[in-house]
């Protein structure tokens, strides 16, 4: 084992062990733990320790580490902290709970995307207190009509358990359900439909996740239908098919598409990192002079590509290292170092000359 | 669906005349629809009418895939590297700044980097991408080895480039001269100008028959 994995299983061990103590804790040992649900739990600790091992192994990449260390540090700048604090909320809104971003890349995507987002935000909300324990209900003393809630063991808040709000609470993985199954019903008429996205989807990757959302939904609703309407028709074999659906969904967390819920908020350490390069030095091209880049980031890349094993520092001049080349005039010497392999093989030498408008109209050439 | 392995892309900048047929083709391709992938660059605006299209020239090794941190870029089994993913792409610009081709475009609006993909729905299936499909001038050819070589007798195809001390092997050609060389010194252009149709200011305040 190198020394990467070394380090990322031992953060897997910790933060698995934290959830364990924190599932004795809250549970009150155990007195309040569901085992019922302990195929849930023991699912839960695997993909707690999945997660881990891979974002520590992801973390420790050079361009991740590079900003990862970077993103705290222009988050946390004391010259910038109050500022990036508003802006974090004005983010976290936008681009979390709304999705603004994916809306403009289409509208279908952005609701399939919303709609299944927070069916899963509800279902985890709900789901995982419960299984670990974290949360029970229980009539207060001489009271039938009430539930408290109770977490991690504490008397909370209590409601009428025919009212309104204990319905909705009760039926609130029915909810989710209900946004989740639109949610998936329209990503997937898109990957059957849209050509672009067939080109390059993967089963494994692309339907795999939207199957196992559906399914988790489907069997979901339907312990609620069998005990609601059907007298608890067929609910042992339901409740094993839910399980067994929502634990394999558990076990494969880690590995698959929905990783990207535990990568996706480093999004916000790089418009954080993008801000703070502008209001600094920019980088200008060693070519044009033109500005192109903060020159943090474009320091920081050098460093990373360093660190990677390329090579492109220019050798009798570091200081005009590739990396300080603007895109653009990258751009136009791959057409100018063409030109000049046919120049030579022309006998033009390097200075051109194929095709000047001055040579075809007889006038001087401009050197 | 892969695109088959005797069909490669093949560029020659010196023949593009700028016609900007492959920048509208480009928009139409189904897995970037709407969106150019493709730079057609001006060398020199003030200097010389010399144009380049710019692709994706989808190195073996793509340094845009390794600076990513979020492992948005992959490439596929047949060599085309992809787009960004979406659900992964955090809009960092690292690959947009690492590319030694300056292919990537960033659409900060999207939170998501786009680049040229080969039109891989069109190549995955045997067709030609949509820009080399409109080339007028055949700077952007998508074919065999053997095509390219009965069209163009006095040229031969590269696929290496240097930069800095960094060689990098693509999996799109490059059409250079005959006497080959072990690859296209990118580098070595930098001082350099634009190597064809240039326009000489001189020109414009005299006649070139009479001199006057």
């Amino acid at each position: 084992m190198n020394f990467a994995a070394a380090k990322a299983t031992l953060w897997g061990v910790l933060v698995t062990a934290a959830l364990a103590v924190l599932i004795i804790a809250g549970s009150r040992n155990l007195a309040h733990f569901d085992a019922a649900l302990v195929g849930y739990t023991f699912a839960s600790l695997f993909a707690v320790f999945g997660i881990t091992y891979r974002y520590a192994i992801w973390l420790q990449r050079p361009p991740t580490e590079m900003y990862w260390r970077r993103g705290w540090q222009v988050f946390l700048d004391r010259r910038y902290l109050a500022r990036n604090l508003r802006e974090w909320v004005k983010r976290l809104i936008s681009m979390f709970a709304l999705n603004n971003f994916i809306m403009r890349r289409g509208r279908r995507r952005w609701l399939a995307h919303w709609l299944i987002m927070w069916g899963c935000v509800i279902a985890a909300m709900i789901t995982f207190p419960l299984v670990f324990g974290w949360i029970h209900f229980a009539t207060p003393p001489g009271d039938f009509e009430h539930y408290r809630v109770y977490v991690f063991g504490f008397p909370t808040i209590t409601f009428a358990v025919d009212g309104f709000g204990g319905f909705m609470l009760f039926h609130g993985l029915v909810w989710a359900s209900l946004l989740v199954i639109p949610g998936v019903m329209i990503a997937m008429h898109r990957r059957m439909r849209d050509h672009g996205a067939g080109a390059v989807q993967q089963f494994g990757e692309d339907f795999l996740p939207l199957i196992l959302l559906f399914a988790i939904s489907v069997t979901g609703l339907m312990l609620t239908a069998s005990y609601t309407w059907m007298r608890g028709y067929a609910y042992d074999f339901l409740a094993i098919l839910h399980a067994i659906t929502v634990i394999f969904t558990l076990l494969w967390l880690p590995f698959g598409k929905l990783f990207h819920i535990f990568q996706r908020p480093a999004q916000l350490g790089v418009t954080f990192y993008r801000d703070i390069g502008a209001l600094g030095e920019q980088a200008r091209c060693v070519r044009c002079d033109d500005e192109y880049a903060s020159k943090m980031h474009v320091e920081d890349l050098i460093e990373v590509e360093q660190k990677l094993g390329y090579r492109y520092a220019i050798a009798d001049d570091p200081a005009r290292h590739y990396q300080r080349v603007c895109p653009r005039c990258r751009r136009s010497m791959l057409a100018i170092a063409q030109g000049r392999l046919w120049d030579r093989a022309r006998g033009h030498g390097d200075s051109g000359g194929t095709g000047d408008i001055a040579d075809l109209l007889g006038g001087d050439k401009e050197e | 669906m892969a695109v088959p392995e005797n069909m490669d892309f093949f560029i020659d900048p010196s023949r593009c005349i700028g016609c900007q047929a492959c920048v509208q083709a480009c928009g139409e391709c189904d897995t970037h629809k709407g969106h150019s992938m493709i730079h057609l660059e001006y060398v020199d605006r003030a200097q010389s009418t010399q144009t380049a299209p710019v692709i994706c020239m989808h190195c073996h090794s793509p340094t845009c895939a390794e600076v990513c941190p979020a492992d948005a870029i992959k490439r596929s089994a047949d060599g085309v590297v992809q787009s960004a993913r979406k659900p992964h792409c955090i809009a960092c610009s690292n690959c947009v700044l690492a590319c030694p081709f300056g292919v990537p475009k960033m659409k900060v609006e999207l939170e998501l980097m786009m680049k040229c993909d080969m039109c891989y729905d069109r190549t995955s299936v045997g067709k030609k991408p949509m820009c080399a499909s409109v080339c007028p001038s055949q700077a952007l050819f998508f074919g065999t080895h053997e095509e390219i070589e009965a069209l163009r007798p006095q040229a031969q195809s590269i696929n290496r480039f240097r930069f800095g001390e960094q060689v990098v092997t693509t999996r799109v050609h490059m059409m250079v001269p005959e006497s080959r060389p072990e690859y296209v010194d990118v580098t070595a252009a930098m001082e350099a100008g634009p190597t064809g149709r240039r326009i000489a200011l001189s020109v414009i305040g005299t006649s070139p028959r009479t001199g006057e």
